[in-house]
């Protein structure tokens, strides 16, 4: 198979660049290893859409930030994903924390980050945040910082670029790059596809796609650390102790950890850094988790932790002796274009990663014609957030919409039935749980987890151990009773 | 259908049954019970052991067995059903929104509301129980759906967490499937089950009890990230894990049985006052919430380790909403119900004193599991009322008696535990 460009991965990075692709009469693919988009370090970070004064003045994440910032404001409306401009705190007591905030505060002015002021006094912060510990004198005050839902962005880019042509092919891990005349060749799922560009947003394993692409130069390639967080989800009734994203004041020693409502109304508390050496380790520690716990007493105290209702962690992918994101044509391989080292502020840079893939493809020629037909996917409205007409005019239009499958979500098999008719459909509990927050709640998928199960079955017709937990593989169930022998 | 409804109960469980069958028995005609599922009785649908209505009906019966007796008794009454239902809003002046395939959304008025919506499980997350994120990690509950009511094993090797009643049944019902269950692992150095319990599923099939010991790592299987095995620690008198008491065990499932929470979501939307200590509604002798006219009872209210429990604080809710329906709200003097020393919670919270019966149930539960004790009834003046036991423990709950005229000069009342020293 032929395409003009090839984007491997899709996590946020790779969903931004498959949808701002599909806006031009170009022949593109994206290739996944796992059975949906999301499901590596998207689907596990804090969703934080981050105002912009914390990156470095002048660089790429600054540049980014602020950009991508702006351009999720405008298409959180017009695609209907979760987002909440809940503005940010970073707090401070010390004098060198106000020290660190005034900084801070400069470098947000020199990135043009809109709106920021300082909060001189304790009254001005615990005005705006009565549950923030009373030593706390002293905030960075940014009004466009917001929450959103990672996975949902990047299923929402994905699935725009899918109904304007993108192909996607998921369980299609590269295995090999090989440079042809006019392009490269790439094997991925025991399949070749050729291509003119290659546009490389494998997160993790960006290091390890280009050394497969770079063959005998393995060397010229960089190197990606993977470095885990851990966190605490905590029940919707410790959701209003806050009401802005908090973040403690950076230190020598790292960055502190936030506690901020979560878009759906949850509390977050986390992450720390763990630099491990295991990309794929997405355990949580109870030393990391008690630390955590530990050092959110020094925004709060309020926080409840016997209403946890998860703990998780996310891995993101640091280059080695590189501090900012390497998004460049490789210098050996021409229209061979890295997007590496996307960790923080990624989610915030979100559809700026696209916008800048245009600018990299139109500066090596590649003709642009845009579409005229390209439109942005619309994401249903989630049944319970709709008004009492819209909540009986779905029911009347199709029956499903008033059977509640989630009751601590309450989520409608209307809405399930939708995720796994998507443009790109949910084959998994987990990928039905990122379309439609079923099992997001309080117990955790323990009652609609079997309904979700038969359902999955019966709708896509799959014997009992195709149903996935999340990866493929990860079964439900063993077997039928009366067979364990 | 008529929106405007005498007694709308919320659960058609065993409390919700029940509830309908005591006001129906106390007069009451127009009733209604709203149940999400398709079929009534709740979870005793799913618990096909023996066991279920020695206390309400004298004979052991299975938990299907036990809600098709109620469901037939509610069943030759007037008292109407609407199933496939999901109540998603209540007010504070008995407005029920529910939605449904066939009904769409509705909004329902009543005079009196009873809620019996049951419980639910705590996740992972509740106990923080680190290791990989993978598949093969069922609350008991969860997996005895999987199993009685689906037909589909979960797993073959199992290590269960936690030894209240659900995982101690899923032990050998997973035994009985043809698994192995390697371990039950329980934090506290004692059993939160009950002892038949203990006695009928573990000792009986050898399984073995690891007391004093908690999860201390999951780890999966890299490829398809399912678990495969699980790591155990003995923890000390706070609970932390001892380093180098790690006990491993290849597994393919861990089932978690580590308590239950009330589930009190509308009855948050409606603003009743919660107690935190059973996280269900502060209720007064009658099971009637803060809020007048709105009722709880079963696990919404207390978590239960007996069904006929359930079923006999179900008729009294139903009873007393009836009552309130016929008389309006009782008019009395309150008096408080606090746990003392030794004591988790109690329920009810407050007494009416001029309205009560002759005498109230309390309930409560200990906090540690002891012998030899005096549970003791105190008013403003000193000890009401005594009773000796032998043994108690958390996992079984205990009641004392009050009696009307131990309220006469008091304002307060405290259930405490006491030792007995031995003469």
């Amino acid at each position: 198979m032929h395409y003009d460009v090839i984007v491997i991965g899709s996590g946020i990075t790779g969903s931004s660049v498959a949808m701002e692709l599909s806006k031009y009469h170009l022949k593109v693919a994206v290739l996944e290893k796992e059975n949906d988009v999301a499901m590596k370090t998207t689907k596990a970070n804090s969703g934080i859409v981050h105002a912009g004064y914390d990156p470095k003045p002048g660089t790429l994440m600054a540049r980014l930030n602020v950009e991508g910032a702006k351009q999720i404001h405008a298409l959180a409306p017009l695609m209907n994903f979760h987002f909440k401009e809940i503005g940010s705190l970073v707090i401070g007591s010390t004098p060198e924390e106000h020290e660190t905030i005034n900084k801070l505060y400069s470098r947000g002015l020199e990135n043009k980050v809109e709106g920021i002021k300082i909060l001189k006094t304790s009254n001005e912060v615990h005005k705006i945040e009565p549950n923030l510990n009373p030593d706390i004198d002293f905030a960075l005050y940014a009004p466009s910082c917001g929450v959103v839902s990672p996975w949902e962005m990047a299923l929402a880019f994905s699935y725009t670029a899918r109904i304007n042509g993108v192909d996607f092919f998921f369980d299609s891990g590269v295995t090999d790059i090989v440079s042809v005349d006019n392009g490269y060749q790439i094997m991925a799922g025991g399949k070749a596809y050729e291509c003119e560009y290659v546009i490389n947003c494998a997160g993790l394993y960006a290091d390890k796609i280009y050394q497969l692409a770079l063959k005998d130069k393995k060397d010229e390639s960089f190197e990606i650390i993977p470095c885990k967080g851990e966190y605490y989800l905590l029940d919707k009734d410790q959701g209003s102790i806050l009401n802005h994203v908090i973040f403690q004041t950076p230190t020598k020693l790292g960055k502190g950890v936030l506690v901020s409502p979560t878009v759906h109304g949850n509390l977050i508390v986390g992450p720390n850094a763990d630099y491990d050496e295991d990309k794929d380790d997405t355990s949580t520690k109870s030393e990391a988790l008690s630390l955590i716990r530990q050092a959110s007493l020094k925004t709060t105290s309020k926080v409840s932790f016997g209403s946890n209702i998860r703990n998780f962690s996310g891995v993101r992918s640091y280059i080695k002796d590189y501090e900012d994101f390497l998004i460049a044509e490789s210098p050996i391989l021409p229209h061979f274009i890295n997007f590496a080292g996307i960790k923080s502020p990624g989610i915030s840079c979100g559809p700026a990663f696209g916008t800048e893939a245009i600018k990299i493809l139109s500066g090596k020629g590649l003709k642009l014609d845009k579409k005229p037909d390209f439109k942005y996917y619309r994401l249903p409205s989630y049944f319970k957030e709709m008004s009492v007409i819209e909540k009986q005019d779905a029911i009347a239009k199709d029956k499903r919409f008033g059977q509640v499958i989630c009751r601590c979500e309450t989520v409608t098999e209307g809405e399930i039935l939708d995720a796994i008719h998507a443009p790109i459909p949910a084959r998994t509990i987990d990928g039905i749980k990122r379309r439609t927050n079923a099992g997001m709640g309080r117990c955790q998928g323990g009652f609609c987890g079997p309904k979700i199960f038969k359902i999955l079955m019966e709708e896509l017709n799959l014997n009992y151990d195709e149903v996935y937990q999340d990866t493929t593989g990860s079964n439900i169930v063993v077997g039928k009773t009366k067979e364990a022998k | 259908m008529n929106t405007n409804r005498d007694l709308i109960i919320i659960g058609g469980g065993p409390a919700g049954l029940a509830a309908a069958y005591g006001a129906f028995q106390e007069g009451l005609r127009d009733i209604l019970i709203i149940e999400r599922d398709d079929t009534l009785g709740g979870i005793l649908n799913q618990c096909i052991h023996n066991g279920f209505g020695l206390h309400r009906f004298n004979e052991e019966l299975t938990g299907p067995e036990y809600a098709n007796r109620y469901e037939e008794m509610v069943k030759s009454t007037s008292v109407e059903i609407m199933s496939n239902t999901m109540a998603i809003n209540l007010t504070d002046d008995k407005e029920v929104t529910v939605i449904s395939s066939e009904g769409g959304l509705q909004v329902l008025k009543a005079k009196a509301i009873i809620l019996a919506m049951g419980c639910r499980e705590r996740p992972r997350g509740a106990i923080s129980t680190p290791g990989d994120r993978c598949a093969g990690i069922f609350t008991a509950g969860a997996a005895q759906k999987y199993c009685n009511i689906d037909g589909y094993l979960v797993g073959k090797r199992i290590v269960i967490l936690g030894s209240g009643d659900i995982g101690l049944i899923m032990a050998r019902r997973m035994t009985l499937e043809g698994a192995k269950v390697l371990a039950d692992v329980e934090l506290c150095p004692y059993s939160n089950g009950l002892a038949r319990n203990i006695a009928q599923c573990l000792d009986d099939y050898d399984i073995p009890l690891y007391p004093s010991y908690t999860v201390t790592d999951i780890v999966s299987d890299k490829d398809h990230q399912r678990i495969q095995k699980v790591v155990i620690s003995k923890v000390d008198e706070h609970k932390k894990p001892i380093p180098g008491t790690e006990i491993s065990f290849d597994c393919d499932t861990l089932l978690l049985s580590v308590g239950l929470i009330p589930e009190n979501e509308l009855s948050g939307k409606a603003g009743i006052e919660l107690d935190c200590r059973t996280r269900g509604p502060i209720v007064f002798d009658n099971l009637e919430t803060d809020k007048e006219g709105v009722f709880a009872c079963g696990n919404v209210l207390q978590v239960h380790d007996l069904v006929d429990n359930v079923s006999a604080e179900g008729e009294r809710a139903g009873h007393n909403a009836a009552k309130y329906i016929q008389n309006g709200e009782p008019i009395s003097k309150i008096v408080k119900v606090c746990p003392g020393p030794g004591i988790g919670y109690v329920c009810p919270q407050f007494i009416r004193v001029d309205t009560m019966e002759d005498s109230v149930n309390v309930f409560f539960r200990v906090n540690l599991p002891e012998n030899n004790v005096t549970l003791v009834l105190s008013g403003n003046d000193g000890k009401l009322a005594s009773v000796k036991k032998i043994r108690v423990a958390p996992s079984e709950m205990e009641s004392l008696k009050i009696k009307k005229e131990y309220l006469n000069n008091c304002s307060e009342i405290t259930v405490s535990l006491e030792e007995n020293h031995n003469d």
